[in-house]
């Protein structure tokens, strides 16, 4: 199986500086199949979605590395070129729902923009796609929904909108930046099944922030997990969940609650286990500091 | 012991603005049906249920963001329902809220400094700046992100920096609203320890609104579900998590995704 | 410490300096007209009729730009022309912004009667063809530049009003404003303190434009000879009195439409580039 999108030695900085963000991060993503981003909140999951999507905020730049989506090396391409492919094979489930949508426009219009611009679809077909997806993932009232400001839709409702949007234009690759978070669970498991569903009909290739390792477990294959912007492990999900390599990923397993173990407390990842971390992430900076 | 919160048939409405017609007002689209409920003092009530049922819009309700229809408010034997903005605005440094959408609920022109001590500046608090600092460390924050703006942090950072605005103030009530959802689960036991000591040592009382059903089942007293707006189940945690009686509920308990290898699902 | 030193890129910074340098240029001229210009701009010197401007054959060392078919000197006339124009870019425009800002965050905020209101009064304002207001206007209460400066403000405060009032509601939908109601912020706090500057990166975009549009107003104003008296020298007059000569002497009319057109070009610019390099949320 061939990679679809494969990242390698990524580094991206705080501009102009050498205080790096993502530390040559290397990872490859096999044509139809789901990689999740597992990590420390600030690790730069969300980064790494923006370097590929080439959305980087402007205080933050690419130094170096290699993005590919499907065999394509997006930085030799010109820009207009690059836009082009992006725009046209993936899709993006930011991690920000409210902020993601013009607070001044209904939802419908938000929703259809994609596919009436950029594929030329007619209005009536659009609105009629932007139903079914509404329905598919389980809103209950679509018509109303679509008549809606973002405001006035609660937070699951929202999300749940831009899962919709992301799967309408039926792209190559989906980032979804912890896509299921405002969800009640029986609405998240329809999602995930419906995620596979995607998978299997049209090969539809996903990297999936999340943090929650119940999630990893049913939707993804593979798996990265970072610390401080450095990829820890990268694993096929069988293997992290069973015999995890590192000891990062091992305490991140054990501080993960289950409602089937009430007793254990909440502890945090471990002074040791960081210490390691730190170990690496500095012997990483040493080298690059001379690079 | 009183409880502190007492709600009474709470009824609140929207109006439906994509049925308004052209002339007139809008049609309501009644969104809580009669909640009761009562919090005790030094309690974490946890409030689960359906997407889109109703749990942010209670905990806007119980802080009179939004005007209730119908029934009743009472916050520690006062009855706030119908109290006019003067007299909520005293009782407000009482009640806080973490909201559910971090970013939004950050003004995104204000350094966090200025975000985390503004509150505390209002009531003349001279010692507003090294509070700030203080709970952005007690969130798992360094203090040099005081001189950030939102933008410029992730999606979990912006998080903590709500709850750190609320806890800075010292509340009798916190709503906090899907607060651990976008945060990993180190800091997850980070911040969830924090509020726990807070409700422990000064008797906080916590609204936490959840999906993460692990998560509630480790802080809570006690449990509400919700679902279309009404509450399905109220009972201690243990009870309602070894012994659900709504099928909703179960519903809900099934759908858990475990970090397992082969869990029938 | 890497907080502070963090630096960020400045997106062409080139177009603030550029732009920042002819706006300083034009106010340093308007307002030092009187005292830096060569001649007297009324002054009429038949003898010196179309003289060219200083790099064609037969100019004179006096008359950098040349005269006009009266005689006057066409540079004097620019830089008291440039006078009127920034007096007018100035009293309109802030003047418009000031009136149509603050009745756009009312409505926005308030929404309710106070919305039902304003945006009644705007609708029906803004369905009268402005430029026969402008001369209904000036007809009635005369020529002159306190009349087209009025003039100005009456016709074009909706355009505020407008934008901010959508931008205002935009904010008020954004959770920080119930933040606010939380930590204890009265209402009108909450409007000027959290939401205003959330919208002022608007009105100042708005602003700038409106600056620009108000010197073309004035220059329209005076081309059809509603202004001030034709005497007075204006950019506008210049070049409705450069229009008929224009075989004769075309620096009549270039100069003036030059001068106009870096003018508003450089407000809308200048309006631009200062969001990029201080509005934190571009930055
Ligand atoms: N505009 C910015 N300027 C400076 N630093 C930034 C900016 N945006 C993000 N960062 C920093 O970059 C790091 C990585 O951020 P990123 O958003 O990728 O984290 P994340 O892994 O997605 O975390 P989370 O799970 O909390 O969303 C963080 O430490 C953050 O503070
Ligand atoms: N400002 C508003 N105007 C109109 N309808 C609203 C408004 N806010 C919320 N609603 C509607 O009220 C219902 C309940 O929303 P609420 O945000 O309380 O749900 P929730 O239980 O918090 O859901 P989630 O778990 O998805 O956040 C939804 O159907 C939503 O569309
Ligand atoms: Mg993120
Ligand atoms: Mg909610």
């Amino acid at each position: 199986m061939s990679a679809y999108l494969e990242i390698t030695g990524l580094n991206a900085v705080l501009r102009g500086t050498r205080t790096r963000v993502l530390r040559d991060v290397s990872l490859s993503v096999s044509k139809g199949q789901v990689h999740g981003l597992v990590g420390e909140s600030g690790a730069g999951k969300s980064m790494i979605g923006k370097a590929i999507l080439g959305v980087l905020p402007r205080a933050i730049e690419v130094a170096s590395g290699r993005i590919s989506l499907g065999g394509q090396d997006l930085g030799v391409l010109p820009l207009r070129e690059r836009l082009r492919v992006i725009g046209s094979q993936t899709a993006v489930i930011p991690q920000d729902p409210l902020t993601a949508l013009n607070p001044s426009r209904r939802i419908g219009p938000q929703m259809t923009d994609r596919l009436t611009r950029t594929l030329g679809w007619q209005k009536t077909r659009a609105n009629h796609r932007a139903l079914d997806l509404l329905e598919e993932v389980a809103i209950r009232d679509p018509e109303r929904v679509l008549h809606s400001y973002p405001h006035e839709l609660s937070g699951g409702m929202r999300q749940r909108v831009l899962i919709a949007a992301a799967f309408a234009a039926e792209p190559k690759l989906i980032v979804a930046d912890e896509p299921t978070t405002a969800l009640d669970v029986t609405v998240q498991k329809q999602i995930l099944k419906m995620i596979a569903d995607m998978q299997t009909r049209h090969g539809t290739t996903m990297l999936f922030v999340t943090h929650d390792l119940g999630v990893v477990a049913r939707v993804c294959q593979s798996v990265s997990i970072l610390h401080s912007g450095m990829v820890m492990e990268e694993a096929d999900i069988r293997t992290m969940l069973t015999a995890p390599a590192h000891p990062y990923t091992a305490a991140l397993l054990a501080a993960t609650p289950r409602y089937t173990d009430p007793e254990a407390s909440l502890v945090p990842v471990s002074d040791t286990v960081l210490a390691g971390v730190a170990e690496a992430i500095r012997a990483s900076d040493t080298l690059w500091g001379r690079a | 012991m009183s409880a502190l919160v007492d709600i009474r048939d709470l009824v609140v409405s929207y109006p439906d603005m994509a049925r308004k017609p052209l002339l007139g007002a809008a049609p309501r689209n009644t969104v809580l049906h009669g909640i009761t409920l009562a919090v005790g003092r030094g309690q974490i009530i946890g409030i689960v249920g359906e997407s889109g049922s109703g749990k942010s819009t209670l905990g806007r309700a119980i802080l009179r963001l939004i005007e209730p229809d119908q029934g009743q408010i009472v916050f520690d034997g006062t009855d706030i329902t119908h109290l006019d903005d003067r007299a909520l605005r005293a009782l407000r440094p009482r009640f806080q809220m973490i909201f559910q959408d971090p970013m939004s609920s950050l003004n995104p022109r204000q350094t966090l400094h200025r975000l985390i001590a503004t509150p505390l500046a209002i009531r003349g608090d001279t010692q507003a700046m090294d509070k700030a600092a203080n709970a952005l460390d007690r969130v798992g924050l360094p203090s040099r992100f005081l001189a950030r703006y939102p933008h410029e942090l992730s999606g979990g950072q912006r998080q903590r920096v709500g709850i750190a605005r609320a806890i800075v103030q010292s509340p009798d009530f916190i709503v906090a609203d899907e607060i651990a959802s976008g945060l990993d689960v180190s800091s997850q036991a980070v911040v969830l320890t924090l509020l726990q000591d807070i409700v422990r040592e000064t008797g906080t009382t916590l609204a936490f609104i959840s999906h993460d059903l692990s998560v509630v089942r480790r802080l809570c007293d006690s449990v509400v579900v919700m679902a279309g707006g009404k509450i399905v189940e109220a009972a201690r945690t243990t009870t309602l998590f070894n012994t659900p009686q709504s099928g909703y509920t179960r519903k809900l308990l099934e759908a858990i995704p475990l970090p397992e290898p082969d869990q029938v699902w | 410490m890497d907080e502070a030193l963090r630096t960020s890129p400045r997106a062409t910074p080139w177009r603030l300096w550029l732009s920042g340098g002819w706006l300083t240029l034009f106010f340093g001229v308007a307002l030092l007209a009187p005292w830096i210009a060569p001649h007297d701009p009324l002054y009429q010197d038949l003898f010196l009729q179309r003289l060219p401007p200083f790099w064609i054959d037969g100019a004179e060392t006096g008359h950098p730009l040349g005269t006009d078919s009266l005689g006057r000197d066409v540079a004097s006339r620019l830089m008291h022309g440039a006078s009127v124009a920034a007096t007018v870019a100035l009293i309109a425009g802030l003047a418009t912004c000031l009136l149509g800002s603050v009745l756009g965050l009312l409505a926005g905020f308030y929404r309710g009667w106070v919305d039902q209101v304003i945006s009644r009064i705007v609708d029906i304002w803004m369905s009268f063809p402005p430029v026969l207001f402008a001369i209904l206007l000036v007809a009635v209460i005369g020529t002159g530049l306190t009349s087209v400066i009025v003039a100005i403000i009456v016709i074009d405060w909706t355009r505020f009003t407008r934008v901010v009032r959508a931008e205002t509601m935009a904010q008020a939908r954004m959770d920080y404003t119930e933040a606010a109601h939380v930590a204890g912020m009265s209402r009108f706090a909450t409007l000027m303190r959290e939401i205003l500057p959330n919208v002022a990166p608007v009105i100042l975009s708005v602003l700038t434009l409106q600056m620009g549009i108000a010197i073309v107003v004035e220059a329209i104003l005076s081309f059809v000879n509603l202004s001030v008296s034709t005497d007075d020298p204006t950019w506008g007059g210049m070049i409705a009195e450069g229009r008929v000569s224009i075989h004769q002497a075309w620096w009549v009319l270039i100069f003036p439409m030059i001068a106009l057109f870096l003018t508003v070009l450089s407000f809308t610019q200048f309006g631009d580039a200062l969001r990029n390099r201080f509005d934190p949320v571009l930055r």
